[in-house]
C-alpha cells in the first residue's frame, strides 16, 4: 500500500494520479521502466542492493552459520553454553573461565542456541514469505483488476463488493486465525495474506485498465477480431505491469511485516527460525529484564533493513509511474 | 444536505451492512472448520456421557450446521455473543465490555499524539524541502514505519522498564490498585493508570505518525503550488501566515479521512502492541483466545474488531463525500 492508499477510502488512488504510458512491445515497456526506476532512484538501487545481499546470505545459510540454529551447545566440559555473551561485550578472560570453546559474535540464547546462526538461517523464511506473499498478492490484484475492469458490469459489481469485504476484515486477527486452524507453516502468512492484500492492488489496477480501454490500440484490437481475453492478457495487461511491480515492492514489505508479527505472537511453526520467532524467544525468556540487548537488537535490525528495503523500491516506481506525485 | 448525498449515505450504509453480513458468514464457517474439538479444553475427562452433551446442548453445539447458523445471526441481532469456555460464569459481552475502553483509550491517544506530530511534521518537512533536516526527518520517519512495532516496544521496554526502572513494563495497573478502581471513571483519574499508559502510547504514536507526516507533507507540496497560495505570498503575508492558514488548511482534509479510517484499522492491529505490554485490551484477549481454543470469545472479539473497521470506513467515506462534493458525485455513479 502507498502512502495515498492507505490515506484514502476503500483503497482508492489518488484522484490526480495518471499513469504515464508507455508506447512498443511489452517486454520492451517493461525493461526500460525498470531500468528506469534503478537509474533514477538511487533509494530503490540501494533497496535491490539490501535484498541481493539478504538473498545471498539465505541461498548460502548453511554454509555462512557457523552453528545449527536449533542446537543447543556445550562446552568441551559437556555443560551447555546458556546466556554466552558477545565475545566482544564479556570481559576479557570470561570465556576462558566458564570452559566456552567459541567465542560468539551475538552470543547465545537461554538455552544455548547460537544466536548469529539464526539470524543467519532468519533470512529464509522472511525473503520466503515475503516474495511469495507479493508475488500472489500481485498476480491477484492484477487479474482482479484487469477482469473488473476490462467487463466492468456484473464482474465488476462482484469483484469489487469483494474487495469491500476484504477491507473490512482485520487483517492480523484474521491471520492468526488462519494461522492457528491450520497446521503451522510459514505458508499460512502468505496464503492470509494472499486472501486479503489483492484489494488494493485490484483497486488501482482496475481504474487504470478503465482508462486503458478506451485507448484506440485497444478498439484496433478488437475491430481486428481479437478475443477478450486476448485483449486482456496481450494488449492491456503489459501497460499495467510495472503497476503490479509497484504493488509487489510494497506488498514484500508488508509481507516482511506481518510475517514477524505473526511469529512474534507465536503462531509460526516452532521448528522453522525466523527473525519473528527469535524475538518470541527473547520475550518469553525474560531477555528483557536481563538486557540482553545483543539478542533483542539485531533480528529487528534485520526485519527493519528488509522491509525498508520493499519501500525503497517501491517509492522509486511510484515515482517514475506517476511524475504527478514525484516530490513525494 | 441534496437528496443525492442523503441517497449516496443511505446506498453506502446498506452496503456496510452487506459487508458485515458476509464477514459474520465467513467468521461462522471459519471457526467452524477449527481441527480441534471446541469441546476439547471444555469437558472434562471424568464427565458422563450425559453431562457432555448436555453441555453441546448449551452451546447448542448439537444442531445441524444451517440451525446453529440462523441462531448464531439472532443471537448476534441480539447482541448475545454467548458464553466463553473458559471464564465460567462470564459471558463474551463481559469480557469484550471490559477490554475494549481500554482499546479505546490506548488507540485515541496515540492517535491524537501522532496525527499532531504528524501534521505539524509534515508541515516543517515541507517547509524545510531539499535541506538535510528533510531528508534526515522523512528517512526517520520511513524508519520507523519500516521497525515492527513489537520490536521498538521490547527496546523501550529493556530500556525505560528494566534499565533505567522508571515505568512500570506491563498492564495497566498493580493488581491491589485495579481493583479499587470501580468505574471507567476512577480508572481515567489514576495517574498510575496513565503511567502504565506511557510506554504502549509511545511505540504505537512512533509508529502511527508516518502516516499523517508523509501524507501533510505532499499535499502541502501539492497545495502551495496552487495559485491562491501564490496570491497571498505577493499580497505580502508572512511565509508562515502563508504556510499555516492558507496551505496546511487545505492539505489537512485528506489527514482528516486518513485519521477515521486510522482508528477503525489501528484498534484490529493493536493486537501486537497489546501483547508486548500486556494491556488488557481486544487484541490480546483474541489471542489469548485462539491460543486457548475459546472458540466463542475468539469469534466475538474478531466480530466487534470488524463491526468497528466496518463502521469507520462508513464514516471516512461519508465525511469524505460531504468535504469533497466532487467525490461524493463521482462515487455515485460509481456505484449505480
Amino acid at each position: 500500500m502507498t502512502i495515498q492508499q492507505e490515506a484514502s477510502v476503500r483503497g482508492e488512488p489518488p484522484r490526480k494520479a495518471t499513469m504515464q504510458f508507455r508506447q512498443g512491445s511489452a517486454l520492451r515497456q517493461l525493461w526500460e521502466t525498470n531500468l528506469e526506476v534503478f537509474q533514477r532512484d538511487k533509494m530503490a538501487l540501494f533497496g535491490l542492493f539490501i535484498f541481493a545481499v539478504f538473498t545471498i546470505v539465505a541461498v548460502f545459510a548453511p554454509q555462512i552459520a557457523p552453528n545449527d540454529p536449533l542446537e543447543p551447545l556445550k562446552n568441551n566440559e559437556g555443560d551447555w553454553i546458556k546466556d554466552a555473551m558477545p565475545y566482544w561485550l564479556a570481559e576479557p578472560g570470561a570465556d576462558v573461565a566458564k570452559g566456552y570453546t567459541n567465542s560468539f559474535l551475538l552470543g547465545t540464547t537461554n538455552i544455548g542456541r547460537d544466536i548469529y546462526s539464526q539470524l543467519i538461517h532468519g533470512s529464509r523464511s522472511a525473503l520466503l514469505v515475503g516474495f511469495s506473499a507479493a508475488a500472489a498478492v500481485a498476480v491477484i490484484g492484477t487479474v482482479v483488476g484487469l477482469l473488473a475492469g476490462y467487463y466492468g458490469g456484473w464482474v465488476d459489481a462482484i469483484l469489487m463488493r469483494a474487495a469491500d469485504v476484504a477491507f473490512g476484515i482485520p487483517f492480523i486477527p484474521f491471520i492468526i486465525v488462519i494461522s492457528a486452524f491450520l497446521d503451522p507453516s510459514i505458508w499460512n502468512v502468505v496464503v492470509a495474506m494472499a486472501a486479503l492484500l489483492w484489494r488494493d492492488t485490484g483497486r488501482v489496477i482496475r481504474s487504470q485498465v478503465l482508462v486503458i480501454k478506451e485507448q484506440a490500440f485497444v478498439s484496433a484490437a478488437r475491430v481486428s477480431g481479437a478475443s477478450n481475453l486476448r485483449i486482456i492478457f496481450v494488449y492491456i495487461a503489459p501497460s499495467i505491469l510495472p503497476l503490479s511491480f509497484l504493488y509487489g515492492s510494497f506488498a514484500i514489505a508488508w509481507a516482511i511485516l506481518t510475517e514477524a508479527s505473526v511469529s512474534f505472537l507465536g503462531f509460526s511453526d516452532p521448528d522453522t527460525i525466523s527473525w519473528g520467532f527469535m524475538l518470541q524467544d527473547a520475550f518469553n525468556s525474560l531477555a528483557l529484564s536481563r538486557e540482553a540487548f545483543y539478542w533483542i537488537v539485531p533480528p529487528g535490525l534485520c526485519i527493519m533493513l528488509t522491509v525498508m528495503a520493499g519501500f525503497f523500491i517501491g517509492r522509486g516506481y511510484e515515482e517514475v509511474l506517476f511524475p504527478r506525485l514525484r516530490r513525494m | 444536505m441534496s437528496r443525492g448525498v442523503a441517497f449516496y449515505i443511505l446506498g453506502r450504509f446498506l452496503q456496510s451492512v452487506m459487508v458485515l453480513w458476509i464477514i459474520v458468514t465467513m467468521l461462522f464457517l471459519l471457526f467452524r472448520l477449527a481441527p480441534t474439538n471446541p469441546m476439547a479444553s471444555y469437558i472434562d475427562t471424568e464427565f458422563t456421557e450425559e453431562q457432555e452433551a448436555a453441555i453441546m446442548a448449551r452451546f447448542g453445539l448439537d444442531k445441524p450446521l444451517g440451525e446453529q447458523y440462523i441462531i448464531y445471526l439472532v443471537n448476534l441481532l441480539k447482541l448475545d455473543l454467548g458464553d466463553t469456555f473458559h471464564y465460567a460464569g462470564k459471558s463474551v459481552l463481559d469480557i469484550l465490555g471490559n477490554d475494549l475502553p481500554n482499546t479505546i483509550y490506548l488507540t485515541l491517544t496515540s492517535l491524537l499524539l501522532a496525527y499532531a506530530v504528524g501534521v505539524l511534521g509534515g508541515i516543517v518537512m515541507a517547509a524545510m524541502r531539499g535541506r538535510m533536516i528533510e531528508r534526515v526527518g522523512t528517512t526517520f520517519t520511513l524508519m520507523t514505519r519500516a521497525a515492527p512495532q513489537f520490536w521498538v516496544g521490547m527496546l523501550l521496554l529493556t530500556f525505560f522498564a528494566f534499565q533505567l526502572k522508571l515505568l512500570p513494563s506491563s498492564g495497566i495497573g498493580p493488581p491491589m490498585v485495579r481493583y479499587r478502581w470501580e468505574t471507567e471513571w476512577d480508572k481515567l483519574l489514576s495517574p498510575v493508570f496513565w503511567r502504565h499508559m506511557i510506554l504502549p502510547t509511545f511505540t504505537l504514536a512512533l509508529y502511527l505518525h508516518g502516516l499523517p507526516l508523509l501524507l501533510m507533507r505532499s499535499n502541502m507540496l501539492e497545495v502551495l503550488d496552487q495559485d491562491y497560495v501564490t496570491m497571498s505570498r505577493l499580497a505580502g503575508y508572512s511565509e508562515w501566515r502563508v504556510m499555516i492558514q492558507t496551505a496546511a488548511r487545505n492539505a489537512m482534509l485528506p489527514v482528516l479521512t486518513a485519521l477515521t479510517l486510522g482508528i477503525g484499522y489501528s484498534i484490529g492491529g493493536n493486537v501486537v502492541i497489546e501483547h508486548v505490554f500486556s494491556w488488557p485490551g481486544l487484541g490480546r484477549t483474541l489471542v489469548r483466545a485462539v491460543q486457548q481454543a475459546d472458540y466463542p470469545l475468539a469469534q466475538g472479539a474478531f466480530f466487534l474488531i470488524a463491526v468497528i473497521i466496518v463502521f469507520m470506513n462508513f464514516i471516512a467515506d461519508i465525511l469524505y463525500s460531504l468535504l469533497d462534493p466532487r467525490v461524493g458525485a463521482s462515487a455515485q455513479a460509481q456505484v449505480s
